[in-house]
């Protein structure tokens, strides 16, 4: 199945009962603070503008109060737009009647919540079919389908078990089953890892990752944790008061932050994890040498490479194999430990 | 009052409308009312005679069935409904102590009464709690209406109800209905509301119909609250048969009212203690179910 990229233009949300009469003004200029001031409206969302990869994970990551939950829900329109569209398949899914868009939220999307929303009152294979049931398909044909990905997300023997004596960290695999068994092509998951503690998170992460792999399915990830963002995303925005601040992938924001903000943010993120070995390779001069790091490497994978081959010369190669630069350790170390701020940047740029 | 002669009159003695309009406005809308009543008096008791059909054939069912098969059939259901060896003994001993102070008929009566009551009032008041909790402008007509069915005296609206429907079964059966259903709707509507938000978030996210939200989500979570609510409804059942009695109802009610009538203490307090074991019966069992039905929600883990 293709995944479709999801297009989200000029999109506004004013919380109030009259939201759509102050959507001029905000564009003419007035700020979330006077809004609320003046007219008792909330700015919920701010000329968003993102274009979501296809079969790709797009991260929307901020702090709460962001509007990063308020946008997710735009996608699937729990919450109607103020003014803007979201596309999908060249299809505006807030202008879609009541009927499109049961039938688009029962095939196309699914989602995964922060606090988990199963049906306390169904044991986990029954949550899990939820999505195939009201789509009236048969129930054995459910419970089939529905057995292989509780086995997926590493629940089996736990079919009949009841959410409430499931610990978080299963509970949320019972939300993931139910999403995946729902065979949607985009997977919508808001903060769907921030109630789990950090271990049990990493190991989702992994298990969301692996099932990306073979899946590729356009996956919408809400996070406040940047090491989520940067670990999972193929793509970042970062928000910040219902606006857009940056986006780009993990490297962009990591090596060149867009404000004070974002730079205050990066800071304590390790950055050998998230800058690859092309990004600071040197043009290849002479003959390759050293050990071969194949593009896309990490710098702490590729440190690690050298130190365990005793080189300090590493030269990076393509994915045919072919030698396309050089890099030594001491330009990773320096990478490595480097803060930059997003002056400094401006000022290199000038 | 010395206040008064300072002051005019009409701010001393209070303006009443003159006792001949309201006796001529209360004639006309007595009048009226029994004019109304009387040209569609067939119609309403067509309308009324299932009722009176369901009824009459419960109690005969009641009365007339052997009391063992009765005792066992109420063992079965107390013990189904409740999986508690007490609850069913207390019915067993209660029962037998019924039997033999020579109750057994009139109680079989007014447990069928109770038990069309409650029916009635579940059919009745399930629905309208369902569109209380789906709009707020129903919730905002119907909360007052229902404030007035249960502050307005029993006695009160057991007037329009005999105009209407004469002395007999049906008028008592309706009177218990008003008195008990506010408290199934009221509870219906309260339990629907209190369902989890996110939960119902994630059923339209997977792109639930309303009536599978309501059939899948919402009366499933709201169902311990309803089951309160019928608990009530019974309860509330139980001690209006008492009051209904005066319209015709017969069973343990209208002895009571007989024992009042005469001052019969010994009757009056056997016939009230009968009464009381039935609601306890009750009580126990529909909250033993209420809570069987919530195991799900137990929390195991820590």
């Amino acid at each position: 199945m293709a995944s479709h990229a999801i297009e989200v233009k000029n999109l506004y949300k004013i919380f109030g009962p009259r939201g759509g009469d102050f959507v001029d003004q905000v564009k003419a200029g007035m700020t979330k603070g006077e809004l609320n001031e003046k007219h008792g409206h909330v700015l919920g969302l701010q000329d968003i503008n993102i274009s979501m990869p296809a079969g790709g994970v797009m991260v929307v990551m901020g702090l709460s109060g962001s509007g990063k939950s308020t946008l997710i829900r735009h996608i699937n329109r729990l919450i109607d737009p103020t003014a803007g569209e979201v596309l999908y398949d060249g299809v505006d899914v807030c202008k879609m009647n009541e009927n499109d868009l049961r039938e688009f939220r029962r095939h196309k999307t699914a989602m995964v919540f922060q606090k988990f929303a199963l049906l306390p009152h169904r044991t986990v294979i029954e949550n899990t079919i939820y999505g195939l049931e009201i789509q009236g398909v048969p129930d054995a044909e459910c419970r089939k389908r529905a057995q292989g990905w509780i086995e997926r997300v590493g629940l089996k023997g736990f079919e009949n078990h009841y959410p409430n004596q499931l610990s978080g960290g299963m509970q949320q695999r019972v939300g993931l089953a139910r999403a995946l068994t729902n065979d949607a092509d985009i997977l919508l998951m808001d903060e769907a890892y921030s109630a789990l503690d950090p271990l049990i998170r990493v190991d989702m992460q992994t298990v969301l990752l692996d099932l990306q792999k073979e899946l590729k399915k356009t996956v919408v990830f809400i996070t406040h944790d940047l090491d989520e963002a940067l670990r999972l995303g193929d793509k970042i925005a970062i928000l910040r008061d219902g606006k857009v601040i940056q986006q780009g992938t993990g490297q962009d924001i990591v090596l060149k932050p867009a404000d004070e903000y974002i730079t205050a943010f990066v800071k304590e993120v390790n950055r050998g994890r998230v800058i690859n070995v092309e990004t600071i390779m040197r043009p290849l001069s002479g003959n390759p040498e050293g050990v071969p790091v194949v593009v896309g490497t990490v710098l702490e994978s590729a440190a690690r490479m050298m130190t365990l081959a005793n080189q300090n010369i590493a030269h990076v190669v393509d994915a045919n194999g072919k030698a396309v630069g050089s890099i030594d350790l001491g330009t990773i170390i320096s990478a490595m430990v480097t803060p930059i701020s997003h002056e400094k940047v401006a000022q290199a740029a000038e | 009052m010395a206040i008064c002669s300072y002051l005019p009159d009409l701010l001393c003695k209070f303006p009443a409308i003159d006792d001949t309009t309201i006796r001529m406005a209360r004639k006309s809308v007595d009048e009226g009312f029994k004019g109304l009543v009387r040209s569609y008096v067939n119609a309403i008791d067509a309308l009324v005679q299932p009722l009176q059909w369901f009824l009459n054939y419960l109690e005969r069912l009641f009365v007339s069935s052997p009391w063992i098969v009765i005792l066992a059939a109420m063992v079965a259901i107390v013990y189904y409904g409740s999986r508690n060896m007490r609850i069913t003994l207390g019915t067993i001993v209660s029962m037998f102590a019924i039997g033999l102070v020579g109750l057994w008929n009139d109680t079989m009566i007014t447990l069928a009464m109770v038990t069309v009551c409650t029916l009635i009032a579940i059919l009745v008041g399930i629905p309208i709690g369902i569109v209380m909790a789906r709009s707020e402008r129903a919730q905002s007509i119907i909360n007052p209406i229902l404030d007035v069915m249960q502050t307005m005296p029993s006695f009160v609206y057991l007037i329009p109800v005999v105009m209407i429907f004469g002395i007999g079964k049906v008028p008592g059966l309706i009177a218990v209905v008003i008195y008990a259903v506010p408290p199934m709707i009221r509870l219906t509507n309260l339990g629907i509301r209190l369902v989890d938000k996110e939960v119902l978030e994630a059923a339209d996210a997977f792109g639930s119909s309303p009536w599978q939200r309501l059939k899948n989500v919402q009366m499933p979570l709201a169902l311990p609250t309803i089951m309160a609510g019928i608990n009530q409804t019974i309860m509330m059942s139980l001690a209006m048969v008492v009051v209904a009695s005066m319209v015709g109802v017969g069973g343990l009610g209208r002895n009571v009212l007989q024992a009042i009538n005469n001052q019969f203490f010994t009757v009056g307090f056997f016939n009230g203690f009968a009464l009381v074991a039935i609601a306890i019966i009750f009580d126990r069992t529909s909250q033993a179910y209420g809570k069987r039905l919530q195991k799900h929600s137990e929390v195991i883990h820590g």
